[in-house]
């Protein structure tokens, strides 16, 4: 199948995080980025498929500044076949505007299957993958935790809030990856070798108008925790009457 | 003055929470804007109309109901296609809807559909003159975002449980309507809904969630954990990723950066270390208790009230101690 992945460039959300002079983006000093946590998932989704349903074509897309075609090779790396760079000085917040230039890009091209991550961990959108399917007019499943595909056919299974839906679609679609689905492999030293001489294209991004936009940020306020009430069974009753006359919770 | 839109998620033909929660934010900003009307849309199977009273409560001046025999389950194409019609009819400021599963899948193919611009998650919202200024958790609940949203309709989903139903009451008028695409023309077809047995009270909406780590050591002990939440009446179990990693709970229960986000008021992790991916995604609790041997444990900086020692000797007699409360009235 001719597959394509978008993928998103994040800071490990491992790290500390300081807001920058400005109040409305992070101080970047410090921080190490790769690729979002479920757009690895949608990587090896796309990989175990062309490998178990014979031979096919897994292009990876990313958008932003330069240094987007990192994550590109780390995707090529892992086995992807060709990189897509859509060039932006940086990735706007507006999600719509990203769909737009994705969409631009994937139109016509005939790929079978367009997979997202469920959500980027760095904004927390979670939109630009049903917004890429609706602009292009393909059928789409969020957040899919299982998937088959048979006859031109897919099967998937996304959790609901105590729930879970089986949900069938025709082929070309787009879809978000849930984790659980595939653990993202790493690369093998033969897989980054192998990367180096795969093709990245560069092309500027046809970003979208963008009518959202961050004003401020800021870090939650530190919790004052770290109050021990006691130790064993005997603490309970002291725990239980803070939490009905101090905290009022109960 | 500016007229607002809420839509109105209901499962098995019940008005979910979130759905209140929608009206009320399109009641607050439709107040804020002067004081227009609230317009509501639910869809789903015949019988829904009957639940559409309760709407008015919350503010809601008009509900459109759209029954069809085929929408007893979700259907995108459907829902999307009609919710982008009756938007695109009614010129609103702004469209709630619920950040919940339905309403993540939801949300962004309205937005696109219209072709206007949206917010996600989305825990505060104030109308500011031309814009929507928008509260939402940023990297994985690290950071909190002002987000700044311009354009009419302003296209906004709601985090669960962040702003809660306030009432307003209003004479509600309701009206029926068709789906905006034949659901036998849909491509997309969720052919099954199962219920998890385990999942009573969803993480989401539960006020109070009893969350357990490794120091369980078993799948089995998980009792102590569900007992506990059983006590409370009102509290949803979770777990952490290495618990749902070895598959002593469903992936569903875990609670952290790359699973559900949570903010519940009473938040008890019993035997849960406290790892920053767990941590990502239920510090933004109103109150924690840590319960835990280990006293170095991380949990215990973030946790409002810890007990130290032997969760199995502890979980149960705190367990006792709720019910009794609980009995006591």
């Amino acid at each position: 199948m001719k597959i394509a992945v978008c993928l998103k460039r994040v800071p490990d959300t491992d790290m500390r995080f300081a807001v920058a002079a400005d109040g409305k983006s992070l101080d970047l000093s410090g921080l190490k980025f790769d690729m979002s946590d479920f757009d690895g998932y949608a990587v090896e989704v796309a990989l175990r498929l062309n490998e178990q349903q014979g031979p096919g074509e897994v292009t990876v897309v990313g958008l932003g500044p330069d240094a987007v075609q990192e994550t590109l090779r780390k995707a090529l790396s892992m086995g992807a076949d060709r990189g897509v760079h859509l060039a932006a000085a940086e990735v706007p917040f507006d999600g719509l505007a990203i769909a737009q230039a994705l969409a631009a890009e994937l139109a016509g091209q005939g790929y079978d299957l367009i997979l997202f991550g469920r959500v980027a961990t760095d904004t927390g959108n979670g939109m630009v993958g049903p917004m890429t399917a609706e602009l292009l007019q393909l059928p789409c499943v969020t957040a899919i935790s299982h998937l088959d595909i048979k006859d031109g056919r897919g099967t998937a299974h996304r959790e609901l809030e105590g729930a879970r839906e089986t949900v069938s679609f025709p082929l070309p679609a787009v879809l978000t990856i849930d984790e659980g689905i595939a653990r993202p492999r790493l690369p093998s030293l033969k897989g980054i070798m192998a990367a180096k001489k795969k093709p990245v294209e560069s092309r500027p991004a046809a970003l979208g108008p963008i009518r959202l936009t961050v004003d401020k940020l800021e870090l939650p306020p530190e919790r004052a925790g770290g109050r021990i009430v006691g130790e064993g069974p005997d603490a309970v009753p002291e725990l239980v009457r803070l939490l009905r006359e101090e905290a009022k919770v109960i | 003055m500016a007229d607002t839109f809420a839509f109105v998620e209901a499962r098995g033909g019940a008005i979910r929470k979130v759905a209140f929660e929608a009206i009320t934010a399109a009641r607050r900003v439709a107040d804020a804007s002067g004081g227009g009307e609230v317009h509501a849309l639910a869809i789903g199977a015949p019988g829904l109309r009957a639940e559409m009273e309760q709407l008015g409560r919350f503010g809601a001046d008009r509900v459109t109901v759209v029954e069809h025999a085929g929408l007893e389950r979700y259907s995108p194409e459907v829902f999307a296609a009609t919710a982008v019609a009756a938007i695109k009819a009614g010129g609103y400021r702004a469209a709630f809807f619920a950040a919940s599963a339905l309403g993540r899948d939801l949300t962004p193919r309205v937005a696109a559909g219209l072709g206007v611009g949206m917010a996600s998650d989305v825990t505060a919202v104030d109308l500011s003159g031309d814009a929507l200024l928008l509260k939402h958790p940023v990297y994985t609940g690290k950071a909190i975002a002002t987000l700044r949203l311009v354009g009419s309709p302003a296209v906004v989903s709601l985090r669960p449980g962040a702003m809660a139903a306030s009432e307003a009451p209003r004479a509600v008028r309701i009206e029926t309507a068709v789906p905006a695409l034949d659901p036998g023309a849909a491509h997309v077809v969720v052919t099954a809904t199962e219920v998890s047995a385990a999942a009573k009270l969803d993480l989401g909406e539960a006020p109070v969630i009893v969350s357990g780590g490794r120091g369980l050591r078993a799948a089995e002990n998980f009792k102590l954990v569900e007992d506990l939440a059983d006590a409370f009446g009102n509290a949803a179990v979770g777990a952490t990723r290495a618990v749902t990693d070895d598959g002593w709970r469903p992936s569903a229960d875990q609670i952290g950066q790359t699973g559900r986000l949570v903010s519940p008021t009473l938040y008890v992790a019993v035997g849960i270390s406290g790892a920053v991916q767990h941590l990502a995604g239920m510090r933004t609790s109103k109150v924690i208790v840590a319960i835990n041997r280990d006293k170095d444990a991380p949990i215990f900086k973030l946790a409002d009230y810890g007990i130290v020692g032997d969760l199995f000797e502890i979980v149960p007699r705190l367990t006792d101690a709720i019910r009794k409360i609980r009995a006591e009235g």
